[in-house]
């Protein structure tokens, strides 16, 4: 029964279309082999496109005295400590090299007076760091990569979906996936296969991610065998939208806060000067006029208490709602427009600087962040945890599976620092794409692949769209949001955690009954039924892994045990498929650093 | 809380027509909130292209009440909702389903204009120097989130389907991008003349209009490249001047 699906061949096959994915395809398709990228939604709108702020490489055009140790040391200390040093090595050396690459192929940075790329400051970068645009950044870097990538004899699969990796013995042959537009099938085969997938904040109600992120290859790597790493890690970003409810969520770039935005609550009060972490305190700003000779680059002033990491002032802000002095609809005031005190023509200048953001309230909210304040709170926004991956080569504990990007886990730590990402994709794209096309080159022939198992594969995809009734999987989709949300979001307990593993392995078994109705046509109801068990998957590895660290740290805060414990500073947190099918999950000494590695982290202190 | 009435468009292909759908909707809502609403109470295979839901990715566009537009930036408040809300897919592409169009035909589009190729490096670590003046300019270009409304207003696509003979106006502004990036020494005018049809835009200037992103579609893109083609095939002062004045 071969007609039932079409079968591709490629030395390396990449899942996921966004900077990681692009960045490991241009790598693999220079060195000869040949590429396929499948995409889940069309080339150039994968999640990449939202990014703002800019991408964090110490080049030091802003100030000379950042590099690469300074922005090694600042990554581990947001990180908490856990991040895997090597990694976070690799990162603060090649990222600049990275950036200067992504001009190379056409990216406009904007600029210093002396022409070279602008840095801006951002939250927990000792120095002005960021290569931007504007706040548009992540729009600039997908489509230069998108661009550039066109020209380079790869196949890019638009709209399609990998339900599932092949696997012969510990070994990645191939993937089998569907298209969206007729519903058909396709058996990919490939020496080598890279995961760029994303993360997974639609397990939550609130969040900044769109539908595609459904933790897909995080569940594929599970699947196949492979560790997840540090799932307990999630970042609540701390300036979401939050009226009206339609756009609650949507991102409110940091750049705001980089650019002198200070965080109020109902009375007026500025609240983010009080309860200054000791790790942070000697390089925080004392009072509001150091604060904002900070952001407008005196180098003898510290950062104001807006710019401590994403953790502390998502906590701080959920803080001051639940005391009571919240905003209006739930959450913190962000103003912008207070600096028309300190500089003329404030108008222009925050247009000019926050573009995006200007548009995005006036458009969507009907605010005017020019004259008034905005209103934000703590959103969804990115997974630290995902698939192990070796520090080296990218390599997953499957053989010839790769990960980059934010479905990898490793660099980040407990906490991500803003501006880590866009660089992470580059510089950890560019290393998955090479060693994956380095593993292809050794091999000489494809595997063979069993029909019968993809046959089974059919079968098992069509399952809600042959069903005649079911439920309706949006429904199970809406309730396992509620239930992560309220127990595993930005506050955890155990009780909670039991009650919302409880939860998913009800919604389990409904998701077993998913029934979309309809035919195989560019029916949502189906792919979202197909994506329940990602979401699933990878809520219940969050929780798990949420429930054995009983302490707090980074992103994940444990109501019993509001602080750092010393244990929790020595392991990390690996979740894999054990023999008989159940989640398992282990604790694995962090990767210890090195002498020097240690001279730097205490030189920056 | 209001009962609002939507028309949108259901079907495959050649064949569809408009369906009724009535869901409650609130407060600072747009109309890919309610096509979700719908989609989630009504109608599961509603098939509807979306996904960052700020207009920053260009994924949902449609016809609303008859006008370009893109679903995530429409607040219902900017609509008459005592009258049905239509909502249809775009009209210059083959329809998928419901309010999916096929656009891959503007990916190929792209694929003929000649890629970006920077100058040599202004110093000698490999990077280049640019005024933010300069850079500017072609940042305007660069915030092209590729929605493809413009190319669905334009007459000479939607109404005279000729897009085997030109690349639209957001592959102009594609061209235009590059052509006035500081960095770039290719040439794309004989090409845009030749090959990618310039000279049927005729400026009316539709797709400034329909540009979420404010993007001056005709005047700071397609009449500079107009301009570069005139110097380059027309005028034979400037053809001579050229010669000196070689592009750098």
């Amino acid at each position: 029964m071969t007609d039932r699906y079409t079968t591709h061949e490629y030395d390396v096959l990449i899942i996921g279309a966004g900077g990681a994915g692009l960045r490991a395809a241009i790598e693999a398709a220079s060195m000869g082999d040949s590429v396929g990228v499948v995409c889940k939604s069309l080339l150039g709108k994968a999640h990449t496109v939202m990014a703002e702020g800019g991408m964090a490489a110490s080049m030091g055009n802003v100030d000379d005295r950042d590099n690469w140790k300074v922005h090694f040391a600042d990554t581990m200390r947001g990180g908490q400590y856990l991040n895997n040093c090597m990694m976070a090595e690799h990162h603060a050396k090649e990222a600049a090299s990275c950036v200067h690459e992504l001009e190379s192929w056409g990216a406009l940075f904007d600029r210093t007076k002396e022409g070279k790329i602008l840095q801006r400051n951002f939250g927990g970068h000792k120095y002005p760091r960021l290569a931007h645009v504007g706040d548009r950044t992540g729009l600039e870097m997908i489509r230069t990569l998108q661009d550039h990538g066109i020209h380079h004899g790869i196949d890019f699969h638009m709209e399609v979906t990998v339900t599932n990796l092949l696997i012969d013995g510990n070994k990645v042959v191939g993937a089998f996936a569907y298209e969206r537009e007729k519903g058909r099938f396709i058996l990919f085969k490939a020496k080598a296969i890279v995961i760029a997938t994303g993360g997974f904040g639609r397990a939550f109600k609130i969040t900044s991610n769109s539908w595609e992120y459904t933790g897909d290859g995080q569940t594929l790597a599970y699947d196949a065998g492979a560790d997840l790493l540090d799932m307990e890690f999630v970042q609540f970003h701390p300036t979401g939208m939050v009226w009206p409810p339609s756009v609650r969520g949507i991102l409110v770039t940091e750049g705001v806060r980089g650019e002198g935005g200070i965080l109020t609550n109902s009375e007026g009060k500025r609240f983010m000067f009080e309860d200054v972490p000791p790790l942070y305190r000697s390089s925080t700003a004392d009072n509001e006029e150091e604060g904002w000779r900070y952001v407008t680059g005196d180098k003898d002033a510290n950062r104001p208490p807006e710019l401590l990491t994403r953790d502390h002032v998502a906590r701080k802000i959920v803080k001051e709602v639940k005391a009571g002095r919240g905003s209006e609809h739930g959450g913190a005031y962000l103003d912008i427009a207070w600096i028309k005190e300190k500089i003329k023509d404030s108008e222009t200048h925050i247009k000019k600087k926050l573009p995006s953001m200007y548009h995005q309230f006036k458009e969507l909210a009907g605010v005017d962040i020019t004259k008034e304040k905005m209103e934000v709170g703590p959103t969804t926004h990115y997974a630290m945890g995902g698939i192990r991956v070796d520090s080296e080569t990218q390599m997953t504990t499957v053989e010839g599976l790769f990960a980059c990007g934010e479905c990898a886990a490793g660099l980040h730590g407990a906490n991500r620092l803003g501006g880590n990402s866009l660089s992470d994709l580059l510089v950890f794209g560019k290393r998955a794409g090479a060693h994956a096309a380095k593993f292809a080159t050794a091999i000489d022939t494809f595997s063979a692949i069993d029909s019968k198992e993809v046959d089974s594969l059919v079968t098992q995809a069509l399952a809600p769209v042959d069903r005649t009734e079911g439920e309706n999987p949006y429904k199970i989709q809406q309730d396992l949001q509620e239930t992560m949300q309220d127990l595993a979001g930005i506050s955890r307990s155990e009780a909670g955690l039991n009650e919302a593993m409880e939860h998913i392995r009800g919604y389990a078994k409904r998701a077993e009954n998913a029934h979309a109705p309809g035919n195989r046509e560019y029916n949502p109801g189906w792919h979202t039924a197909l994506d329940l068990h990602n979401l699933l998957t990878v809520s219940e590895a969050m929780c798990l892994s949420a429930e054995q660290r009983t302490e707090s740290r980074g992103g994940h805060f444990r109501e019993e045990y509001p602080e750092k414990s010393k244990e929790g500073s020595t392991y990390n947190t690996v979740v894999r498929k054990a023999k008989d099918g159940s989640m398992e999950v282990e604790r694995v000494p962090v990767v210890p650093q090195t002498d020097e590695m240690k001279q730097i982290i205490e030189a920056n202190e | 809380m209001a009962q609002v009435t939507f028309n949108i468009w259901r079907g495959e292909g050649n064949n569809g027509s408009f369906k009724e759908y009535t869901t409650e909707v609130s407060e600072g809502m747009v109309v890919l909130d309610a096509v979700h609403e719908i989609q989630i109470e009504q109608a599961p295979d509603l098939g509807v292209r979306w996904n960052c839901k700020a207009g920053k990715c260009g994924s949902c566009s449609a016809e609303i009440n008859g006008m370009p537009k893109l679903m995530c930036m429409t607040r219902l408040s900017s609509l008459d909702l005592e009258k049905p809300v239509t909502v249809e897919p775009m009209k210059a592409f083959p329809l998928v389903k419901d309010l999916v169009t096929d656009v891959s035909w503007n990916y190929e589009a792209k694929m003929a204009i000649k890629p970006f190729k920077p100058r040599k490096p202004d110093a000698p670590d490999g990077t280049w120097r640019m005024a933010q003046e300069d850079v500017e300019r072609a940042q305007e270009f660069r915030k092209c989130i590729e929605c493809f409304l413009c190319q669905d207003v334009c007459h000479v696509l939607r109404d005279h389907h000729e897009h085997d003979k030109y690349i639209g106006p957001a592959m102009l502004v594609k061209a235009a991008a590059f052509e006035m990036h500081p960095l770039d020494v290719e040439n794309r005018i004989p090409d845009l003349k030749n090959e990618h049809g310039i000279g049927f835009c005729n400026i009316t200037k539709c797709c400034t209009k329909v540009c979420p992103e404010h993007i001056t579609i005709t005047d700071n893109a397609i009449i500079p490249l107009k301009e570069s083609v005139v110097d380059e095939f027309y005028d034979p002062l400037t053809k001579l001047f050229r010669i000196f004045k070689s592009k750098k």
